[in-house]
């Protein structure tokens, strides 16, 4: 097991510059994530540390050698492809076994650790099957086990749940994690899905257009985004947001309503800013501000409701049973807590 | 630090320095390449230079020649026989092509319907198109015997509307129709199995389409068949034409360029002047007369392939 | 004939698609068309059998026995053509230039191709472009000059003579279509191969080749059987009889004078198409496959 650092890191094709130098640290046996919309660059990045697309600047470090110049093979590390990428003309086994013969390992090494590993992911029966007689839950899980065989410093993952359709996602994601928390492997994950992030990671590291938008635990980016673009990506459903300015430690949008802060940040009177809400930190409220439902959709657990209150729209997740319809008013009110500010111009966040 | 320890030990069979020679990118780029270039390059690129060359000298066989500039040329402009080669060569090529194109794309559009044993059929219709073309040539020569014609016969005694046997091979005319037919008859199975697999790519579900918005056959096939035909077309297009212009194998075998050369082919006679004649500055000047046509022919087809490039759908990376 | 059209006619609704034509309208644009397009197309190849099997004084004469038929068929022609020529010799020279040439020109494009769709370089599109280039350069072209250099390396009336010039048409054929073969591989399991520790010689054993199978078989057969059809290097560049391979053998030796043999020169027609149509009803699908791939490409 090895930390991998990555300094400075930037990537570019020809002329377009993929990523755009970033910084990332990762501990010992830690969980990352990768996350953020796809285009962003992430499998790339991805590709950097595997060694699979070269590095135009910057360093990456697995452990304390910088990998650089240093070819796939000799990075000990292991790749789980979106696609699975197992090789049709196999079975099972020897899938699992193909990186251990290229070492030519001894025999009975090779069976112990391909039977091992079967174990672990309960591939026993499977082993003499070809991959085309899988199912996609079974394949990935060949895809793992072809991984953990090779005992790598780090596991490298791209996407590997999007393929599955959504009941399975939600039960290899448990699988995973249970397998990362076993093992103990440094793990480097990507996903465009900020759920599977949130669920997932140790660390998250929103990625956006090339660049690390923020870096932390999952709470902290859901409780303190950094920036309008974390705020609005991590989350489901996405952050309300509200342009206007602050005046007289309220928030003043910029239809001339006025919605209420908790405490106002220093010295920002006149500041023009945006006013973020998460839809679950609204609440109905006797005294609140009125509010014209527009839709309003149940789930069963929650109901969604999208509201227009002072000209802007605004989306709602009440935990109570809504029986309005559509036309009516309602009144609701914001939990001054964990209401975000941010600057109008550079996106950044304003509270504290 | 152990980790890095650990992983020194892991990577365990270090390659030798041959093995790292053969994963370096470069090297490997090249020696793969090198059997494939290395042949054409020697075999193809330069005989076409060679060629090029020994059309302006006057080599023949068993003698170097020396140059000759354009000596060649001028006496072949002058030479009728050779005018002829180049106008029996066009109307070859020009009615050949459109017969092996329409019938092919009939032929197409018949296998392309649902019926049994349509594997088997088309398996059948390619049948012309796999046997050796000088073997199934001198089918055809013996069809077209002045007195043995199975053709004659036919249209003599089966179905009485002609009193003579046709003269298929001694008069011009008839010769060259003849050898027409011969051509077309051995270029329908690739052209009608060729488009039958771009017809195959052409989604149902556009038709269907095409019928709900009201369309008849005629106008399925004139707005959705012709057009998503088109890239495939060109290709196929582009090879007969190629392979129908530089034809010899058929006419060799059928007439040798006779009655009188009425039916020499531009690369029969190149063939006639330079080996049996021992001319092969001449013969290569007539077979680098050729290449204007050819070009000419790739060019248009190339472009209209890369006028219709949407059609592909992805784009090619 | 009726009883298939009834046998049609008893099942109207076939799997979904639905005919907006009757039965005898069918039969008449479609079943027509096409019996006659078979018939048209097998005709040679039934003349061909038949002229074989005929004796002598059946064969030129018209009156008293109906040509389309045979009626005391005989194997004199058959055996004049195995026992009293070379053609067992043709038949082995044929098939060892076919075959040599078939390997040489394999091995170089699929090397050529691995090199072009799998290592990806800078102006590999290029290279491509120039092979398939390549080939729309006709044999008829390229046979003088060839010719000469045939002479000045020694190889004329040389089998290897042949083996050397059919890569010409063969390799850019069998790269073009080992291309496309080698794009429907995901690059993934190269990636993958290249984690596990596998070199780029190892990639291409393991995985490319293993997986591009059927694309081999489609591009040996195909080129199998382009070699075993040239005639115009073959004619050009061979001299003794008994080098000469099938095509051009039948064609030369078998016609000598004005006096055409017809049944023995058809019994050589036959017995020189008999080799490649048994190895095409073999690989039927292949061949199917590799025409229309290396068309699409
Ligand atoms: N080989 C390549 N050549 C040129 N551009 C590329 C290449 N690979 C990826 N890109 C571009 O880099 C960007 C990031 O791609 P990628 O890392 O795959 O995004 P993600 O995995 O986050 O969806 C995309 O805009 C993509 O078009
Ligand atoms: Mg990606």
């Amino acid at each position: 097991m090895a930390s991998v650092d990555i300094i400075d890191a930037a990537k570019s094709f020809g002329a377009v510059r993929v990523i755009k130098g970033v910084n990332i640290p990762i501990g010992d046996g830690e969980f990352v994530i990768l996350v953020g919309p796809s285009g962003c660059g992430k499998s790339t990045l991805l590709r950097m540390i595997a060694g699979l697309e070269e590095i135009s600047e910057g360093q990456i470090r697995i452990g304390s050698r910088v990998v650089n110049d240093v070819p796939p093979k000799e990075r000990d590390i292991a790749m789980v492809f979106q696609n699975y990428a197992l090789y049709p003309h196999m079975t099972v086994a020897d899938n699992m076994a193909f990186s251990l013969k290229l070492k030519q390992a001894p025999k009975s090494e090779i069976t112990a650790k391909v039977d091992r590993a079967a174990q672990i992911l309960g591939l026993g029966p499977l082993l003499q099957r070809y991959p085309r007689q899988l199912s996609g839950g079974q394949r990935q899980r060949v895809a793992m086990g072809r991984a953990i065989v090779r005992d790598p410093q780090v596991f490298l993952f791209d996407e590997p749940l999007s393929n599955l359709d959504a009941k399975l996602r939600v039960q290899m994601r448990t699988e995973i994690k249970e397998l990362h928390q076993r093992l103990k492997t440094t793990t480097i994950y990507v996903t465009h899905d900020q759920i599977e992030a949130m669920t997932m990671a140790d660390r998250i590291v929103v990625m956006h257009d090339g660049i690390v938008e923020q870096m932390g635990v999952p709470l902290d980016l859901y409780d303190r985004p950094a920036n309008l673009f974390v705020a609005g990506f991590i989350g489901s459903p996405a952050m309300n947001m509200i342009k206007g300015s602050i005046r007289n430690s309220s928030f003043e949008t910029e239809k001339g309503n006025h919605l209420p802060l908790g405490n106002a940040p220093a010295a920002s009177e006149g500041r023009r800013a945006i006013y973020g809400v998460r839809p679950e930190h609204i609440h109905l409220a006797g005294d609140g501000i009125p509010a014209e439902v527009v839709v309003v959709e149940p789930t069963g657990a929650e109901t969604q409701v999208i509201v227009k209150a002072g000209g802007d729209e605004l989306t709602c997740v009440f935990r109570e049973r809504i029986t309005a319809k559509p036309g009516e008013t309602i009144r609701i009110a914001p939990e001054l807590k964990v209401v975000h500010l941010f600057d109008a111009d550079d996106g950044r966040r304003l509270s504290a | 630090m152990t980790s890095v320890a650990e992983s020194l030990g892991k990577t365990s069979v270090q390659p030798g320095p041959i093995a790292r020679l053969f994963d370096w990118k470069p090297f490997l780029i090249v020696i793969c390449l090198l059997p494939a270039v290395g042949l054409l390059t020697v075999f193809l690129t330069y005989p076409l230079g060679l060629g090029v060359w020994l059309s302006f000298t006057d080599t023949k066989i068993g003698r170097d020649g020396f140059f000759v500039g354009l000596e060649n040329f001028a006496s072949l402009a002058r030479d009728p026989i050779f005018w002829l080669s180049v106008f029996n060569t066009i109307v070859y090529t020009a009615l050949a092509t459109v017969l092996k194109f329409g019938l092919g794309l009939w032929l197409a559009l018949l296998l392309n319907e649902y019926m049994p044993f349509k594997a088997l059929i088309r398996a059948i219709v390619l049948v012309p198109w796999i046997v050796p073309t000088v073997l199934s040539a001198m089918a055809f020569w013996w069809i077209y015997d002045p007195q043995f014609s199975i053709i004659s016969y036919f249209f003599k005694d089966v179905v009485p509307i002609r009193e003579q046997n046709f003269d298929f091979l001694g008069e011009p005319w008839p010769a060259r129709l003849s050898l027409i037919a011969a051509n077309v008859w051995r270029g329908i199975p690739f052209v009608a199995i060729s488009l039958l697999a771009g017809l195959q790519t052409i989604s149902p579900s556009l038709y269907e389409a095409a019928m709900l918005d009201g369309a008849t056959g005629w106008q399925r096939f004139r707005y959705v068949t012709v057009p998503m035909l088109m890239p495939v077309l060109a290709v196929v297009l582009t090879f007969s034409v190629i392979f129908t212009f530089t034809d010899f194998q058929l006419v060799y075998a059928i007439t040798r360029g006779g009655p009188n050369n009425a039916t020499h082919l531009m690369a029969t006679l190149a063939f006639q002047r330079g080996i049996p004649g021992g001319q092969l500055g001449e013969g290569a000047a007539i077979a680098v007369a050729m290449i204007p046509f050819l070009v000419a022919a790739t060019l248009i087809s190339y472009f209209g392939l890369a006028r219709r490039k949407w059609q592909q759908g992805e784009s090619n990376d | 004939m009726t009883d298939a059209v009834q046998q049609v006619a008893a099942k109207p609704a076939r799997t979904g698609v639905i005919s907006w034509h009757s039965t005898p309208r069918r039969v008449a644009t479609i079943y027509l068309p096409l019996a006659c397009f078979v018939v048209v197309l097998l005709f040679p190849f039934y003349w061909m059998t038949i002229t074989t099997l005929k004796p002598n004084h059946e064969l030129y004469n018209y009156k008293d026995y109906n040509p389309f038929f045979v009626h005391s068929p005989t194997l004199v022609n058959v055996k004049k053509l195995l026992f009293d020529t070379e053609y067992p010799q043709w038949l082995f020279t044929t098939m060892s230039i076919a075959i040599a040439a078939t390997v040489l020109s394999i091995f170089a494009s699929v090397l050529a191709a691995y090199a072009i769709q799998r290592l990806r370089f800078r102006g590999s599109q290029w290279v491509g472009l120039a092979i398939y280039l390549a080939y729309l350069v006709p044999p008829s072209i390229l046979f003088i000059p060839l010719a000469t250099m045939v002479f000045k390396l020694g190889l004329y009336d040389s089998p290897f003579a042949l083996i050397l010039t059919y890569p010409t048409f063969l390799i850019p054929f069998c790269t073009w279509l080992l291309i496309g073969y080698f794009k429907s591989i995901p690059y993934e399991l190269e990636e993958c191969a290249m984690i596990d520790g596998a070199t780029r010689l190892q990639i291409l054993r393991k995985i490319t080749l293993p997986l591009a199978v059927p694309g081999l078989i489609s591009a040996g057969i195909f080129a199998f059987t382009l070699s075993w059809n040239e005639f115009i290097y073959a004619l050009a560049f061979i001299q003794s009889s008994e080098k000469k391979t099938v095509p051009v053998a039948v064609l030369t030796q078998l016609v000598q004078g004005d006096d055409y043999q017809w049944g023995a020169l058809m019994a050589g027609a036959l017995f020189g198409s008999i080799p490649v149509a048994l190895f095409y009803s073999f690989f039927v699908d292949y061949y199917v496959s590799s025409l229309t791939g290396a068309v699409k490409e």
